[in-house]
C-alpha cells in the first residue's frame, strides 16, 4: 500500500471526498479491504477493476446504501477542510459540521436520502433505476423534490396554488428542460421514460442525478451497453459535467475507450484492495495493473512478474 | 388419454376447423369436470330419521353439468375464435368512435356534475317520495361512502403502492371517534369530523412508523392483522365501546344547529316546509357527495404537487428515490396518514348516518371490498374508481330488485346470497380481460408539450 500512496498524483489537488481504510465484510467475505483513495475536486476519477474487485461495493459505501463495517468516508463542502476539522468532527456524535469556509460530511455516518440532499453526492445505477411509468420531464422534476417540496409550503400552498410555488415550478421545468436540451431529449419530454431507447435511459438517468444539484456526481458503469457513438456522446456530456457545472464525477467502467480518454485520475482495484492509483497514462503502463487487470501474454506476465520482484 | 398423433400435414382452408380435434378436446374436458363434480355434486347428503347419513345421488345435475362444459368447450373452439375477433374489432371501433370525446372531457365532468347534484330531485321524481327513499339511501349515498373509501384507499394503494388490507380500521377509528366524543362530551356532528380526520391520521402514523420499513407481502400482513386488532379492541374494550352491542344514539348532523324533525326548532318548521324525512337523505347525499369531492379534490391537487410525485416515483423505484434524496419513510408517512385521513373522515359520516355503530361493520371483509375496488378501477385512476364503485356496491344493491328470478329458479331463490359468488366471478373476469383495471391509463402530472397518456404496461404497480 505504501508504494501505492506513494504514487499520489499532484496532491496539491483539493480532495472533495477522502475515503479512509475503508473495509466492508459480508459475512466472512472481505468485499472491500483497507481502501484507501481520493477524489479530486473538479476532476474525474475512474474507479477499474476486474468482476467481483469491490467497485459496487465502494460505491454502495460511499452513497450509503451499505453501511462500512469500518472505514471513513469525509465529503467536503466549500474551499479545503483543515484535518483538525475532520478529527474533530469523527470525534463527536454528529454526521456533518459546518466550518466557516464550508462544511464536513462523514458519509459512512448518515442515511442514503441525506447523503444525497445534504452532502450533495448524486448516483447512478449499473442497471438503470428510473421511474419507468413518469414521463421524461417528470424524472427530472422528481429529481428536484426536496427544495420543491419546500416552496410548495409541504404542499399547503401547492394546494392552494400560492403564486410562489407556481414560480418555483416554473424553474423546476426550465432547469429540466435545460437538462433535456444538453442530453437531446427535449421532444421525448412527455414520453414515458420506460419507452425510450437504452442509451437515452442512460443518459436521462445521468441528467436525472444532475438535476438533484451535485457536488460529486457517481456513475456507476455509464456506458455499458452503448455502442460506440453513443459512448462517445457520453464522454462529451460527462467532460460538460465536469468543466461546465463544475461537478466532480466519481465513475466506475469497464470501457477503456471511456475511462482513459476522459478521466483525470484512475483508482484500480483488486479483490478489494487498491492495487495502482494515478494518471490514465501511468495506469496504462502500470505493469500491476497489465498483469491483474487487462490480462497478458505469456512471455509478458513473465515480465510483469519480474518487474514486481524488483 | 393418448398422446395427441403428431399434427398430419392436413391441406384444409383456415376457415375450416379441425372438428375431431375440437370434439376430443372437449370431451377431455367433459370427462374433467366429471371427475371434478363427482365428489362433490353426484350426492347430497343428509341425516335421516335415525340419524344416519343418507347419499341421494343427483345424476341430473352432474350430467347438465359435464354437457354444459362439453359444449361450451366445443362451441367456443368452433366460433370462439371468430367471437373474439368480432369483440376486439368492435371494441377498437368503439374506441375510434368515442375518441374524438377525449376534446369534450371538461363538458362531461360538468354534465356528470350536474347528474350527482340533480339525482336526489330525479329520484323523487320519478320514483316518488316514498320510492326514491331507497334510491337515496341504499344506491346514492351507500356508493358514495365507497367511492369516498375507494379514493382514500387509492392515495395509498394505487399512487404510493404500499398495499394495505387493513383501511378499514382507519375507517372504524373515524366512527368510534365520532361516537364517543359526541355520546360522551356531546360534541357536535361538525365538531367530530374533523377530529375523526385527525385521531385517523394520528392512527395512521402511529401504524406506520413500525410498518413501513416492511414491503410488499409483509406490510399488507402487518396492516391486515392492525385492522384485526382495530376491531378485537373494539369488542372487547366493553367499558368504552360497549363491546359487541355497539354504541347507540348517535346525534344526528345538523342543518348549521337545525335538526331533521318535526319540531318546532326543526329545519322544514324553520323554512316552512312540510316535515318529510326526505330532508335529511337529501342533506345526508350532497354531506357525502362534498366530503368525497374534496377527496377527489385534494387527490387530484396532490398529485401534481411535488409529495404526490415523489409517492408516484416511491411506487415506481424506491431505491432511485433514495438515490435523489427523497426521504422514503416522511413520504410513506404521509400518504397513509392522508388516506387514513379520509377513511376517518368517512366514518365519522358513517357513524353519524346510521347513529349506531357496531364492530361488525369494520370487519376484514370491507378492507377487502374497499381494496377490490381500487384494484378493479385501476389503481391511481380517479375516474376507475368511482366506476368500480358504482358496478360494485350498485351492483350488489341491485342484487335485491332482482326478485322476479324467483320464478325462474323457485321460491327458495334468494339473488343476495350469490352476493360473493359474483364478487368473485366479476374478480377473475377482470383479472383475465384487464389486469391492470378499468382505467389503467396514467395522466402525467406535468407536461412541456403535449398530453400523452402512459400505457398501464409502462406503469408499475408497487411492492410497498
Amino acid at each position: 500500500m505504501a508504494q501505492a500512496d506513494a504514487q499520489m498524483p499532484d496532491t496539491a489537488l483539493e480532495p472533495i471526498l477522502r475515503v479512509e481504510h475503508l473495509t466492508m465484510r459480508f459475512g466472512g467475505l472481505v468485499a472491500v479491504n483497507e481502501l484507501s483513495f481520493e477524489v479530486a475536486r473538479g476532476q474525474i476519477t475512474a474507479l477499474i477493476g476486474p468482476n467481483g474487485a469491490g467497485k459496487t461495493t465502494v460505491f454502495n459505501c460511499i452513497t450509503g446504501f451499505y453501511k462500512p463495517t469500518s472505514g471513513r468516508i469525509a465529503m467536503f463542502a466549500g474551499t479545503p477542510q483543515t484535518d483538525a476539522a475532520i478529527d474533530a468532527l469523527t470525534n463527536s456524535p454528529n454526521t456533518h459540521a459546518h466550518t466557516a469556509n464550508g462544511g464536513v460530511y462523514l458519509l459512512e455516518r448518515m442515511a442514503d436520502s441525506e447523503i444525497s440532499s445534504k452532502a450533495k453526492v448524486a448516483r447512478t445505477f449499473q442497471n438503470i433505476r428510473l421511474f419507468t411509468g413518469m414521463t421524461v420531464l417528470e424524472n427530472l422534476i422528481v429529481a428536484q423534490h426536496n427544495w420543491l417540496n419546500l416552496a410548495s409550503g409541504y404542499s399547503v400552498l401547492g394546494l392552494v396554488g400560492a403564486p410562489s410555488f407556481r414560480k418555483a415550478e416554473r424553474q423546476a421545468i426550465d432547469l429540466a428542460v435545460a437538462w433535456l436540451d444538453r442530453i437531446g431529449l427535449t421532444d421525448r419530454a412527455d414520453d414515458p421514460a420506460g419507452a425510450l431507447p437504452y442509451g437515452d435511459q442512460r443518459r436521462l438517468e445521468i441528467a436525472r442525478a444532475m438535476c438533484t444539484g451535485p457536488e460529486l456526481l457517481c456513475l456507476d458503469e455509464p456506458a455499458a451497453g452503448l455502442n460506440p457513438r453513443e459512448s462517445s456522446e457520453l464522454n462529451k456530456l460527462l467532460m460538460s459535467i465536469r468543466d461546465g457545472n463544475g461537478t466532480s464525477l466519481l465513475l466506475i467502467e469497464h470501457d477503456m475507450s471511456v475511462v482513459m480518454e476522459i478521466s483525470d485520475h484512475i483508482v484500480v482495484l483488486e479483490y478489494g484492495t487498491k492495487i495502482s492509483d494515478g494518471t490514465p497514462d501511468f495506469i496504462k503502463n502500470d505493469p500491476k495493473v497489465i498483469a491483474a487487470y487487462l490480462g497478458v501474454e505469456d512471455e509478458e506476465f513473465d515480465d510483469a512478474e519480474a518487474e514486481l520482484e524488483k | 388419454m393418448q398422446t395427441p398423433a403428431p399434427p398430419e400435414p392436413i391441406e384444409i382452408s383456415e376457415t375450416t376447423t379441425d372438428w375431431l380435434g375440437a370434439l376430443r378436446d372437449a370431451g377431455f374436458l367433459a370427462l374433467f369436470t366429471l371427475g371434478l363434480s363427482f365428489p362433490i355434486l353426484a350426492f347430497r347428503t343428509r341425516q335421516d330419521l335415525t340419524q344416519g347419513l343418507v347419499l341421494d345421488p343427483r345424476w341430473e345435475l352432474v350430467a347438465t353439468v359435464v354437457s354444459i362444459a362439453f359444449f361450451a368447450r366445443l362451441g367456443w373452439l368452433i366460433f370462439g375464435g371468430q367471437l373474439s375477433q368480432a369483440t376486439s374489432s368492435a371494441f377498437s371501433a368503439a374506441a375510434k368512435t368515442l375518441s374524438p370525446l377525449k376534446a369534450h372531457v371538461t363538458t362531461f365532468r360538468y354534465i356528470g356534475l350536474t347528474w350527482l347534484i340533480a339525482y336526489p330531485f330525479l329520484a323523487v321524481l320519478i320514483a316518488g317520495p316514498g320510492g326514491a327513499l331507497k334510491w337515496i339511501d341504499n344506491f346514492g349515498i351507500q356508493i358514495l361512502i365507497y367511492i369516498m373509501l375507494g379514493w382514500g384507499l387509492n392515495i395509498v394503494v394505487g399512487l404510493a403502492g404500499l398495499l394495505d388490507l387493513g383501511y378499514v380500521a382507519f375507517y372504524a377509528v373515524g366512527a368510534y371517534s365520532t361516537a364517543l366524543l359526541s355520546t360522551h362530551l356531546g360534541f357536535s356532528f361538525w365538531m367530530c369530523l374533523p377530529l375523526a380526520g385527525i385521531f385517523a391520521a394520528f392512527w395512521g402514523i402511529l401504524l406506520g412508523f413500525p410498518v413501513l420499513r416492511l414491503r410488499g407481502d409483509y406490510l399488507a400482513i402487518v396492516t391486515l392483522a392492525f385492522g384485526e386488532i382495530i376491531r378485537l379492541v373494539l369488542i372487547n374494550w366493553v367499558e368504552l365501546t360497549n363491546g359487541a352491542a355497539g354504541i347507540s344514539g348517535i346525534p344526528r348532523p345538523t342543518f348549521f344547529g337545525l335538526p331533521f324533525n318535526a319540531s318546532d326548532e326543526g329545519f322544514a318548521a324553520f323554512f316552512g316546509l312540510e316535515f318529510t324525512p326526505l330532508h335529511r337523505l337529501f342533506f345526508l347525499f350532497y354531506l357525502i357527495l362534498a366530503l368525497a369531492l374534496l377527496t377527489n379534490w385534494v387527490t387530484i391537487r396532490l398529485r401534481r404537487l411535488p409529495i404526490g410525485r415523489a409517492w408516484e416515483a416511491l411506487r415506481e423505484d424506491e431505491i432511485a428515490c433514495r438515490s435523489l434524496g427523497i426521504d422514503t419513510v416522511k413520504t410513506k408517512l404521509t400518504a397513509f396518514s392522508i388516506g387514513a385521513m379520509f377513511g376517518g373522515f368517512a366514518g365519522a359520516f358513517f357513524a353519524a348516518r346510521l347513529g349506531f355503530i357496531s364492530p361488525k361493520s369494520f370487519e376484514f371483509m370491507e378492507s377487502a371490498v374497499i381494496l377490490s375496488i381500487v384494484v378493479l378501477g385501476g389503481m391511481g385512476s380517479q375516474v376507475g374508481v368511482a366506476i368500480a364503485a358504482v358496478a360494485m356496491i350498485g351492483g350488489t344493491e341491485l342484487l335485491r330488485e332482482l326478485g322476479f328470478l324467483k320464478q325462474v329458479f323457485g321460491d327458495s331463490f334468494d339473488p343476495t346470497q350469490y352476493r360473493m359468488l359474483l364478487f368473485g366471478m366479476a374478480m377473475v373476469a377482470m383479472m383475465v380481460l384487464r389486469p391492470r383495471g378499468l382505467i389503467s391509463n396514467r395522466e402525467p402530472t406535468v407536461i412541456l408539450h403535449e398530453k400523452r397518456a402512459i400505457g398501464g404496461d409502462m406503469v408499475k404497480e408497487g411492492h410497498g
